[in-house]
């Protein structure tokens, strides 16, 4: 029996070194079923959460072109969300169990939306940085070995293209306008910039699940070499929009032919983790709030849809 | 000020405040189908307010108005949206109540206006009515499923229909502007509108196990700048940073 | 307690003269709902004219066990297609 498993994962990981794509009603290793079960619903839920510290700007959006912008890339987390909760459906939980291991603090999401959003800026910083991360790590995945999730990830990167393009847009207005717009955005890359390195999850010397993933193709990058990719593509992009990030140590080496940057705040990062940043219980609190409130929305709509089967056998 | 000019705002500010409304529920709706459509309605409606104000900044004769100026710098009582629009986020139950309210109002405006003398307002009524008859298909569908679904909801779509009914009226009864515009050809009349309004929220109802409330008590004074106590907190979050930053661009 | 609403499988035509094509799934509590759900969540960008929506249940697959018998037979029928038969070149139009 033994033998035999190892023969299947043998052929399984044949089939992935092969550049196979793995679909769900295929033989797969329980430990592939739980990791993309685990990284797509976390991927997920970092969607729905991070609709959170964006929808906050969106009553006060100062133009009604911002606002539209605004509310269609916010809304286009929700759908996200939706492709991703149904790639990991595929491997046979519930998306109904996926939400109530967000609710109970059992999965995990990005940590950056634990931050909060505090100024109009921020919505130009979120999009230009916190977009800007993501798409390296999602780009990536539209490879990735699992079928659904990479299908997923192509339909969200074309859509997101517009996301960090707006973000950008934002910021640019602002590093153009006025002296106090100005501040606005300096301040706003101020405290965004550290955490969005974070993104990128801790060095390649701590990560526990890289080796693995890549073996899946989950990752075909380490945490640290996609790190470094967005800062050698974002420090030229800061530069200009006349703003400085805020890392002394942040310089150009012309041996590496890439940027050099200072030591990251780890302690922050896992502090933030565990639950202990600025809006963690707040993110959670108004999912769970929002599910907790539609139960009875949820509930009618199921029994009228009942009803109507049952009228129309009578008829 | 000109009578179209004024006509316009009550066209958009309604499209703008029942946006913003459904606006603020976006990432906390019941389910992310239901967010992603309830969104989806708001961007039609912010679609219009873009529509309508650029317009009335036009026709206003001030030429250092635009579609922001308008949306953004009016006084409270300068706002001319029916009062209904402007009720809460209650529950799912106002929402979907207060959009199946103005809905029906709605599509039948348009319909009327499709054959405005004034060919701007026209053109914005034929991309709009499209819009607008599928917003009535997905409110009329969900107040059907509260209506007739669980006691529960049926309960709590009573008592926003019991709540909201009186501030429907608002919409429907001609001020002065609107028969002024009505006689130069531009605008509906609401008389007609008002009967078929009737109709059509009569069946639904009944449909929906619903029932109308009988007395015909009516809010009034939205048309007229005169709001509820909600709009002052709408407009502190609208304008915030127009307000805060003034004179700036965005 | 609350029911989940069920899953249904999407399917849109993005013009006339193409195929339906399957482009993901979502929840709704009815057919209908399900289509509305559709246009809201599938279409926002212009992706399609006309869509289907398949309750996930209703659904009947094939077994990647049984790959072999299903689909390997195909492989040698090689006369199905047209370059098993050798024509001369000058020959057009064949």
């Amino acid at each position: 029996m033994k033998d035999n498993i190892q023969a299947l994962n043998d052929i399984f990981q044949a089939r992935i070194d092969n550049g196979e794509s793995i679909e769900p009603k295929d033989w797969m290793p329980e430990k592939y079923r739980k990791t993309h079960i685990r990284q797509i619903s976390q991927h997920a839920h970092s969607e729905i959460v991070g609709m959170l510290p964006e929808g906050n700007w969106i009553s006060r959006a100062p133009s009604l072109r911002r606002k539209v912008a605004l509310l269609a890339k916010v809304q286009d987390e929700a759908g996200h969300g939706l492709y991703l909760y149904s790639a990991a459906e595929t491997l046979g939980i519930s998306r109904d169990e996926l939400f109530d291991q967000l609710h109970t603090g059992k999965a995990k999401y990005s940590s950056i939306f634990n931050y909060p959003t505090v100024s109009w800026a921020d919505m130009g910083a979120v999009g230009w940085l916190v977009d800007g991360a993501a798409i390296i790590n999602q780009v990536m995945l539209t490879r990735t070995s699992f079928g659904p999730y990479a299908r997923a990830m192509v339909k969200i990167c074309k859509e997101e293209s517009f996301h960090q393009r707006q973000g950008f847009e934002i910021m640019l207005t602002l590093t153009n306008g006025t002296e106090v717009q100005k501040q606005m955005a300096q301040d706003s890359l101020n405290r965004w910039w550290w955490p969005s390195l974070m993104m990128f999850g801790p060095p390649d010397a701590e990560s526990t699940h890289t080796e693995q993933s890549m073996k899946w193709k989950i990752k075909r990058k380490t945490n640290d070499e996609l790190r470094q990719q967005f800062i050698d593509i974002t420090a030229p992009q800061a530069e200009f929009l006349g703003l400085t990030i805020p890392d002394p140590d942040l310089k150009w080496n012309e041996e590496t032919k890439h940027y050099d940057f200072g030591a990251i705040d780890w302690d922050e990062f896992w502090q933030v983790v565990k639950g202990f940043g600025p809006c963690n219980k707040e993110r959670i609190d108004a999912r769970v709030k929002a599910w907790d409130e539609g139960a009875w929305v949820r509930d009618a709509a199921v029994a009228y849809g009942e009803k109507k089967i049952q009228k129309s056998k009578v008829a | 000020m000109n009578n179209l000019y004024t006509y316009l705002l009550m066209l958009g500010d309604n499209s703008m405040i029942l946006g913003h409304r459904l606006s603020q529920l976006c990432g906390h709706g019941p389910n992310l189908e239901t967010d992603i459509a309830l969104t989806n309605i708001s961007l039609d409606l912010y679609g219009q307010v873009r529509s309508y104000f650029q317009y009335a900044a036009k026709v206003s004769g001030n030429p250092a108005n635009t579609e922001d100026s308008i949306a953004f710098l009016r006084y409270e009582r300068q706002y001319l949206n029916g009062l209904l629009v402007e009720q809460p986020n209650t529950d799912f139950a106002f929402v979907i109540l207060r959009q199946a309210l103005f809905d029906i109002y709605h599509l039948y405006l348009l319909e009327a206006l499709e054959s405005s003398k004034d060919t701007q307002i026209a053109a914005i009524a034929t991309k709009s009515i499209k819009e607008v008859k599928y917003h009535q298909r997905f409110s009329s569908s969900w107040v059907k499923r509260l209506g007739d679904g669980t006691e529960i909801s049926h309960q709590k779509a009573q008592y926003a229909l019991d709540t909201l009914h009186p501030y429907s009226f608002d919409l429907l009864n001609e001020n002065a502007i609107e028969a002024d515009m009505k006689e130069q050809g531009i605008g509906a009349d609401l008389h007609i509108i008002k009967e078929k309004y009737q109709d059509t929220l009569k069946d639904l109802m009944v449909t929906s196990t619903l029932t109308l409330p009988d007395n015909t008590f009516a809010h009034k004074g939205g048309k007229e700048g005169v709001h509820s106590e909600h709009m002052g907190f709408i407009l502190s979050d609208l304008q915030y940073m127009q307000r805060a930053y003034p004179n700036m661009q965005w | 307690m609350s029911k989940d609403w069920p899953l249904f499988e999407v399917f849109i035509r993005s013009k006339n003269g193409l195929e339906h094509r399957h482009m993901g799934s979502l929840h709704a509590s009815d057919p209908e709902m399900a289509m509305e759900n559709a246009r809201d969540v599938y279409t926002r960008r212009q992706e399609g004219v006309s869509i289907w929506v398949v309750a996930s249940t209703d659904i009947t697959a094939s077994n990647p066990k049984e790959y072999g018998e299903l689909f390997e037979p195909a492989a040698d029928k090689i006369y199905r297609h047209p370059t098993f038969y050798d024509l001369p070149d000058e020959l057009k139009h064949i």
